[in-house]
This record gives C-alpha cells, sequence and structure tokens, in this order.
C-alpha cells in the first residue's frame, strides 16, 4: 500500500517547522536561510499548516487511490511512481496548466514560479530515508506509514 | 483599596532579559511568534520585521529551542543598578513588584538562592588494591530498593523438608532503581506530564506520586505504579482513589513552603482538573495549612491508621514533611505513629506555587535532614520500622546516591523529571502559561508536551542514572545499592567546617576509615 503521512493532531503544536523543512528540501539550496533567503522567488512548501486555536494540524498529498490530479493532467506530468505507489509530477513535463490545482479536493498542489513555473505538491523526499517534516518534527506529531 | 487604586501606570522594572535576533538568520517563519506563551515576537508585516517586546520575556527559551535557524539568543538585561553590596538588584526588582502590585511575591519552582551546597561539598569514596572494585558491565549489580517497614528478625520454619518465612513481611513499595517521582498534582501540572511520568515510571519500575490534586481516570490503569497522596485539602481524596495507588502518602509539608498547604491558582483549575479535585472550576484551591484534624503526633496516628484500615492494611502508608529544624524528633514521632516511610522534603525543594518569601528562607537543606533524620531513627531503634525517602533539589545520580549513603532508601525526584521534559526553570509556573505545556491547563500549551516523547525523554534520564548508579556503586566496591544506605564511611566532606561534618555524620576529606 502506498504510504502516506499522518498526524497525531493532538499534540500539533503549530510551530510551522515542517513548512520551512519542506520549502528548504524543495529549494535548491540545503541550508535553512539561503533557501529562504536567496531563492529568486518564495520557495513553496508542501505540506500545510492549519489553525484554529487551540486545534492545529498539517496537511499534505495525500497520494489519493484515484487521484483527480493524474487524471486532469495534460501532460501526463503528474503520475503514479510504478514503485512506491505515490502521486509524483514529472517537472520536464508539468507545462504549469493549473489543472491538477483546481481539481485536489485538498489544495495542496501549489504553484512553483521558480525559473519554470511548476505545480509543486508533496513527493514524500524520494531522496531521503524520512520525509524532512517527519524527521524534524519537534513534537515528534507526524509519521510516515 | 481597591485592585483599580492600587495600580500604577508607569511600571519601574526594567526588563528582565534582552532578546538578541539576528537578522541576517531571521527566515521571518514566525516558530517564534506562535511559540511564546507571554507574547514576546511579533510580526511586523509593514516593515517584514520580526519585534520583540523584551519586558515580557521571561528567558523560557522555547523560541529559541524552536528556532531552526538559530537566529534567537536571550541574554539577561545588561542594564547594570549602582552597585550596592546590601542593596542587591533583586531586592531593589521586588520592591518595585511590590509597590506596583501590593501583592506577596509568587514564585514557582524551588528556592534559586545561593545557600552553601551540601551534596557539592560531599565526595564518594572507591576502592584501590585493597579491596577490589566491581565492574558493572561483567558483574551483577542490584538496584532494587524496598520502601516500608522491615521486621526486626526474621524467623524461619521448616516444613516437611523445606525452610520457609514465618515472620509475615508488611506491605513494601519495590523499586527497581531508587528514584522516584515526587509528588507533583495534577492541576500543578498538566495531563500529558502526568502521562509522560506514569509511563515512565512503568517502565523503569519505580513509583510516581499523584500529589494532592486526585487522579485523573485515565491514571487508574497505572495504579502498580502510583503512590497516592492525602494531603490537607484532601482533594480527589475517596476510595477508589485510595485503593488505586499501591502506596498511601500522607502530606504534611513540602520543602518548598514548609507551614502552608498547597497553593493551585484559579487559572489552571479547568474542567478536567475540577472534575478530578472535585472543585468548581476557576476556583484558587487553596489546602490548609496544617490538616485540621491533626494537631499532634496522636491525631496523625489517627489518620495513618485509618488509611491502613481503609486500605485494609495491603498498602504501605507515608508521612511527608518538610524539613525543618526539629525534623528529627518529629520523624520519630511519625515513625511511632505508625508511618510505613517517612519523606523529607529540603529547602530545594520544587513547587507550581509558593510564596517566594517562604520559598527562600524556610526549612533546612536536603543532605543536612537526611543525616539526622536517620541517625535519630537509628539511636531509637526504629530506623528499620519506616524507610526513608528525600528529596528536594536532587539534580543526578550522584546527589541521589549521596543522600542514600547519607540514610536514605531512595529519592524522589520533581524538578529534574520536567527539566527532562524541556523545563527551563523560568518560574512561571504559578501563571498557568508554562511555554512547555508542563505546568499549565492551557490546552494550546499542554499539547506541547506529547507523552509519547515526554515518556522518552524521563526514562532516557533514568536509564541514564541506572548506569552510573551501577558505576559509583562497582567502583566503591558494592555491588548492591542497599549495602550502601546509610554507609557514610563511603562519605567525606571538602571545605565543610567541623559542625558541619558532625551533622552530617562524615569525615572531612583526607582522614582514612
Amino acid at each position: 500500500m502506498v504510504k502516506r503521512i499522518y498526524i497525531d493532531e493532538d499534540y500539533c503544536v503549530s510551530c510551522g517547522l515542517c513548512q520551512v523543512y519542506c520549502r528548504t528540501e524543495h529549494s535548491e539550496y540545503d541550508d535553512i536561510i539561503k533557501a529562504h533567503k536567496k531563492e529568486d522567488s518564495e520557495p513553496v512548501s508542501g505540506i500545510f499548516k492549519e489553525e484554529e486555536e487551540p486545534s492545529s494540524f498539517a496537511v499534505q498529498c495525500r497520494h489519493c487511490e484515484e487521484a483527480p490530479c493524474i487524471d486532469a493532467c495534460i501532460t501526463g506530468a503528474m503520475h503514479r511512481d510504478p514503485e512506491t505507489g505515490s502521486v509524483v509530477r514529472d517537472e520536464d513535463k508539468c507545462v504549469g496548466c493549473w489543472s491538477c490545482l483546481m481539481v485536489c479536493p485538498l489544495g495542496v498542489v501549489k504553484r512553483d514560479e521558480d525559473e519554470k513555473s511548476v505545480a509543486m505538491k508533496c513527493n514524500l523526499c524520494p531522496d531521503k530515508d524520512t520525509p524532512v517534516c517527519v524527521a524534524n518534527c519537534p513534537n515528534e506529531v507526524l509519521e510516515l506509514r | 483599596m481597591g485592585e483599580e487604586e492600587r495600580s500604577v501606570n508607569q511600571s519601574y522594572l526594567p526588563s528582565e532579559f534582552s532578546v538578541v535576533r539576528e537578522d541576517d538568520r531571521c527566515i521571518r517563519c514566525e516558530a517564534c511568534v506562535n511559540q511564546c506563551p507571554f507574547d514576546v515576537h511579533e510580526y511586523d508585516a509593514e516593515e517584514d520585521e520580526v519585534k520583540a517586546d523584551e519586558s515580557k520575556c521571561v528567558s523560557c527559551h522555547r523560541c529559541v529551542t524552536i528556532c531552526p535557524t538559530d537566529a534567537l539568543t536571550i541574554k539577561e538585561n545588561e542594564l547594570d543598578f549602582r552597585e550596592n553590596a546590601h542593596w542587591s538588584e533583586e531586592s531593589i526588582k521586588n520592591i518595585y513588584k511590590q509597590a506596583e502590585s501590593g501583592g506577596a511575591l509568587l514564585s514557582g519552582m524551588g528556592n534559586d538562592k545561593s545557600m552553601k551546597d551540601y551534596f557539592n561539598h560531599i565526595v564518594l569514596n572507591a576502592s584501590q588494591v585493597t579491596n577490589p572494585s566491581i565492574d558493572p558491565l561483567r558483574e551483577p549489580m542490584e538496584l532494587r530498593t524496598h520502601i516500608g517497614e522491615k521486621p526486626e528478625k526474621l524467623e524461619i520454619e521448616k516444613e516437611g523438608g523445606e525452610r520457609k518465612l514465618k515472620t509475615e513481611i508488611p506491605p513494601q513499595l519495590e523499586l527497581d532503581i531508587p528514584v522516584m517521582f515526587a509528588a507533583m498534582s495534577f492541576g500543578s501540572i498538566s495531563y500529558n506530564a502526568h502521562m509522560s511520568i506514569v509511563k515512565a515510571a512503568k517502565k523503569a519500575g519505580t513509583f510516581y506520586n499523584t500529589g494532592e490534586g486526585g487522579l485523573h481516570e485515565d491514571l487508574y490503569e497505572y495504579g502498580d505504579n502510583t503512590i497516592v497522596q492525602v494531603a490537607s485539602g484532601r482533594f480527589g481524596v475517596h476510595k477508589e482513589y485510595l485503593d488505586a495507588g499501591k502506596a498511601v502518602e500522607i502530606k504534611i509539608g513540602q520543602g518548598a513552603k514548609p507551614g502552608i498547604g498547597g497553593h493551585l491558582p484559579g487559572e489552571k483549575v479547568s474542567e478536567e482538573i475540577s472534575e478530578t479535585r472535585m472543585i468548581p472550576e476557576g476556583t484558587d484551591a487553596l489546602s490548609p495549612a496544617p490538616h485540621h484534624d491533626i494537631y499532634s503526633i496522636e491525631d496523625l496516628r489517627q489518620l495513618i491508621y485509618a488509611l491502613k484500615e481503609a486500605t485494609e492494611y495491603e498498602k504501605p502508608v507515608g508521612v511527608k514533611i518538610a524539613a525543618v529544624h526539629n525534623s528529627a524528633p518529629i520523624a520519630t514521632g511519625i515513625v511511632r505513629a505508625g508511618a510505613d516511610y517517612v519523606v523529607i522534603d529540603g529547602i530545594r525543594g520544587g513547587t507550581g506555587a509558593a510564596p517566594t518569601a517562604i520559598r527562600d528562607n524556610v526549612g533546612i537543606p536536603t543532605p543536612l535532614a537526611t543525616a539526622v533524620v536517620d541517625q535519630r531513627l537509628r539511636e531509637e531503634g526504629i530506623r528499620n520500622e519506616a524507610s526513608l525517602v528525600v528529596s528536594g533539589g536532587i539534580r543526578s545520580s550522584a546527589d541521589s546516591i549521596k543522600a542514600i549513603a547519607l540514610g536514605a532508601d531512595s529519592v524522589y525526584i520533581g524538578t529534574a523529571a520536567l527539566v527532562a521534559l524541556g523545563c527551563r526553570l523560568c518560574q512561571q509556573c504559578h501563571t498557568g502559561k508554562c511555554p512547555w505545556g508542563i505546568a499549565t491547563q492551557d490546552p494550546n500549551l499542554t499539547k506541547r508536551l506529547n507523552p509519547k516523547v515526554g515518556e522518552k525523554r524521563i526514562s532516557n534520564l533514568l536509564r541514564a542514572w541506572k548506569l552510573e548508579f551501577e558505576e559509583m556503586l562497582g567502583g566503591l566496591g558494592v555491588n548492591a545499592i542497599e549495602s550502601l544506605r546509610g554507609n557514610r564511611e563511603q562519605l567525606r566532606g571538602v571545605g565543610l567546617n567541623e559542625v558541619d561534618l558532625d551533622t552530617l555524620g562524615i569525615k572531612p576529606a583526607g582522614e582514612a576509615w
């Protein structure tokens, strides 16, 4: 089964560090400060903090079994990774038509205007053992399972 | 004068701390803004700048810890008062505080004043040549301790060919490590803090104490690792509560505020606290200074036996007192009144709220109290009738082992456990705004303490202390903690005067056996 990130929202402290680390991971820099200060356009996160005190939680792509973004994609950029089953985007194929943005029921696909306009969403950090949001959550409320 | 007439427009108090932000490192993520319960940080969108109102900063370090780019430092405000050997900065500031509020100064946590630290003036022995030390990595090391009355002698009878213990052993608490978690009520600390502590206690094979706030219904399942407390306010005390724990403890006093009762500000009396304590929401929970049914040792005996009756003599009943001038004779009275263990809480003991004047000036240091109580019980030949648990300022395995060598069976830790959970001793417990989710009932803050993480942190602390205990015992050539109890020959004093050495019952460093 495809892995997803789950949150224990009872203990989400609303610090927003998941977003900071996500933005950094998806920027061209490894360094948090450089990612946020040097990148030409504002770095985009694939995880979003929602808050209504005292509740808060972070939401990101659920890698839907029947993914509307894949169906809506006009170029085949948005596709299912045959190995992991997660929904991922091929940057080279993406033309920035935003069809995926419009159909995503959770609103977790965003525009990334860096160099080329492309759709940006959680890709579960394929280069890392653990997605950066999970690895850096100070209260250990995010889990990949 | 009403509150309105007392208030003043201009505070003369300077900020206690400076918030230093390296703007080059700040990425405007606003984590500091959303983490500070005192509203120190604020993001100014117009200027794209994060600003700080330093007057509100208490140096809790929540922002410093959370900041992903290490852009923040908190420093003491460098503002110097004109030097005055008698009028310290603190004494001047305290007068401003009182002149502006008209209230008694309140504090959280324990006494922070400079005072001779006896633990730091005591050193341990180690085996060299003539008596071999023990390697705990290769040989068994026993840390198990039993809390409760011990029989004077053991009678063995033969049944068939087998030998059997004839003497009936009074009820005991069995500790796998001689460290328990001190009474911190549900109210003074959060549900998540209690949950973290009780889970760690279970894992380590030790006990935590409910404090005087009753027991949350979710925690009844951890009864095998629970000591239930009965204090002067009798909050949350009923039959099921007494039955829930493995021991019952009567609290007469605590080291942070000897002579006065528990104090839970109304800000912390949430719906859940109100249900558990059986008091109205939002009201101050002020325990009476004395138990109104205890005015003598004889009265105490009545309560001890009432609790023993109520629990069918199946649980040890202990009595906790603050370490004061007369602790030794009082302790013998407590033991003769039937207590199975005595707790002595020294002047460094912590609290969720206490008048600062009392916290900092009333009571005696834990090591001295430990030594005199143990000595007195031995002299009267009743040391076996009760165990001795000491608390108040225990910071490390070394403090614990010194307390045990001075005569304690076990120590209680409170502040040390909270520090493991993130506490920075910012002393704001009484405000109910604990930035670490420990000493608060605000749901925005309590969720910051994830019991999953809390349990790990406290369990790790106990594991580390266990390893250190074993190393220190091994070095002494002792393979069981019970062989060290009251073994003051293993201690020496450094930089202590004759009276101190005599009170502690130890020799000066340099003097051989």
